[in-house]
């Protein structure tokens, strides 16, 4: 109230010069302390990652460190050609791709469920982050106690004596549904959003013109969807190519389940292989970002819409 | 109830939404529709059942696979509450969680505003690069950490998990704070500037109160990542003295299969959902509201 009786009284433009440090220099001032820490935790420890994986580097000749010939990318050259690496990037593709499907395919029809649903939809809602809340530790803990016998009950139900999670591919099968549980609320929230903004007059103008449910659903509501869509997509897409918990409790990479992530741990953490480590983490790194580059030609829309207007 | 869904992006459409609603309230609702609200219910809510079932049974009835405890008794809770293992680890995640998250709203606070509401040049670049960070595989961190913490002499101690958790809580809870900004009217803070309140006055007087909420979802949602994270904690901690919770019943499990403590973990992993699972259910029009602010933005 009072702020449209002042604002009569002088410009803001006037306002915005008269006082206090200069815009442009407070914004700079505002940004840099988490520029400077982004920087220190995650730009810093990256290039560190590149040095040592450009080096020879193992507890056993404490401390020494030399290039790894030849011309420093021996740690390279000995993760490409090993075996062991390629599968785990297999797994890690399998999983993503068909976790993803599976995600996007069970939460666009959570969505549209939710979204119909017009009596006690806050309680879905609610509902439906359950699994999103629960820790992916305890997720992988659940799935055990459902597969494992004879705690388990899934091998009572299907009447089969599988040893689920030590045998391939069923091993990998498991992890992908507990992350296929976990993570389908985040896809079915998010399209949920989206179909909420669509204005409901599209729709009424559709029935008006005489078109079917699935016309309505394929020529409105799928392409007006579709940014949010995406935006899903990738977000899960990312994830699910750093997948490092679940095989990690469940099989502890065994079994058919090992990921970039996993097989990368285990050489720098377990077995202090410190430069082939490095240049695993850093090969996946690179992987990731191959991904979010292809993907962000798609959205980079969307981030600059953020960032201006 | 459909406040909820009114993340200040979507207030504009809320009147429509709801007159639809009506509308298809006075149709029956077909029955596969309920046939989709159950599936829903026991796809969320079945394995988490499970999980508490099996927290519910000791001895033999472990083994029995049955869906509902044939003796319920608390112990495996009473049990790992006298474990000074998991108690500790509880402890380190709750300080390690909520210095994380303390630093990343103040810190994260400052860009988020200057971004949302300031001139500046290069706006476009810094929220990319900031985005592009969280989108950072953990493990291209955890490698060199490991070597580094161990040199610096900050292996296993909680600022050791604070430093590398910043590297998601920061990008975060500013992707969240800047949509929130960008929704608070701007008059009110050109009311303070017209007043003679500096920027910075009108930012800490005008804006930050009014954007309570969104420091709020920020603050849950930044809280949630760094009590799951489990890559790092696992990675970093050696043992009890900074370890945290999700690290530490992963390390339960280490025996052999036949001798896994099956009881005791699902109540340890039952308690440790617990604190998630009040917050969503306080707190669910805010998460969703942040897990969706910006993506439906065309």
């Amino acid at each position: 109230m009072e702020a449209a009786s002042v604002r009569t009284a002088g410009t803001p433009t006037q306002a915005r010069r008269s006082k206090g440090i200069p815009e442009r220099r407070l914004a700079w001032l505002m940004v840099s302390p988490s520029l400077i820490l982004i920087a220190i935790v995650a730009a810093y420890p990256i290039l560190y990652a590149i040095w040592l994986s450009l080096h020879e580097y193992s507890v056993r000749v404490a401390g020494l460190s030399r290039w790894a010939s030849p011309a420093g990318l021996g740690n390279y050259k000995k993760a490409l050609s090993d075996p062991a690496w390629w599968s785990a990037l297999e797994h890690t593709l399998i999983f993503t791709v068909a976790s993803v499907t599976l995600e996007f395919g069970l939460g666009l029809g959570m969505a549209l469920a939710m979204h119909a649903a017009f009596r006690g939809q806050g309680a879905l809602r609610t509902v439906v982050l359950v699994p999103w809340a629960v820790l992916t530790v305890v997720t992988a803990i659940m799935w055990q106690t459902m597969f494992v016998s004879p705690y388990g009950f899934v091998n009572t139900v299907l009447g089969t004596q599988t040893v689920w999670l030590g045998s391939e591919p069923q091993a990998l099968i498991v992890i992908i549904l507990a992350d296929v549980w976990k993570t389908t609320p985040f896809m079915a929230l998010l399209i949920l959003a989206g179909l909420q903004v669509i204005p409901g007059e599209v729709y009424e103008a559709a029935e008006v013109d005489g078109a079917s449910t699935w016309q309505r659903f394929s020529r409105i509501t799928l392409p007006l969807l579709m940014p949010a869509i995406l935006v899903a997509l990738i977000f899960r897409t990312l994830d699910a190519l750093r997948i490092f918990d679940l095989p990690f409790v469940l099989t502890q990479g065994q079994n058919g389940t090992s990921t970039l992530s996993t097989i990368s741990q285990e050489t720098f953490a377990t077995n202090r292989i410190y430069g082939l480590g490095s240049a695993m983490a850093v090969l996946t790194f690179i992987v990731v970002m191959i991904v979010s580059f292809s993907y962000i030609r798609f959205v980079g829309g969307n981030i600059r819409g953020l960032a201006e207007d | 109830m459909e406040a909820g869904a009114a993340t200040a992006p979507q207030a504009a459409t809320r009147p429509r939404v709801k007159a639809r609603k009506r509308r298809r309230d006075t149709n029956k609702t077909p029955w596969w529709m309920w046939l989709a609200v159950v599936a829903i219910l026991v796809f969320c809510l079945f394995p988490f059942y499970w999980l508490v079932n099996i927290s519910l049974k000791t001895g033999n009835d472990l083994q029995s696979s049955s869906l509902i405890p044939p003796n319920p008794t608390l112990k495996n809770y009473s049990d790992i509450f006298k474990n000074p293992d998991f108690t500790k680890a509880l402890r380190n995640s709750a300080i390690v969680a909520l210095t994380t998250t303390a630093l990343a709203l103040a810190v994260g606070s400052f860009c988020a505003y200057a971004l949302a509401r300031l001139k500046m040049k290069m706006k476009f670049l810094i929220l990319g690069v900031v985005l592009s960070i969280s989108t950072f595989p953990q493990i291209a961190i955890a490698a060199p950490l490991f070597k580094l913490w161990s040199d610096v002499g900050i292996f296993n101690t909680y600022i050791g998990l604070i430093i590398p958790y910043l590297t998601f809580a920061l990008p975060l809870s500013i992707y969240i704070l800047v949509s929130f900004f960008r929704e608070i009217p701007k008059d009110l803070e050109e009311a303070a500037l017209v007043d003679g309140a500096t920027h910075f006055q009108a930012f800490r007087k005008v804006v930050v109160p009014l954007a309570a909420p969104g420091l709020a979802t920020a603050g849950i949602l930044t809280f949630i990542g760094a009590w799951n994270e489990f890559l790092l904690a696992v990675t970093l901690t050696s043992s009890s003295r900074a370890r945290t919770v999700p690290a530490a019943i992963a390390f339960f499990t280490g025996a052999t299969e036949h001798e896994i403590p099956y009881g005791s973990i699902s109540a340890a992993s039952v308690v440790i959902s617990i604190p998630l699972i009040v917050m969503v259910l306080l707190f669910q029009k805010r998460i969703v509201a942040g897990l969706t602010a910006g993506a439906v933005k065309g």
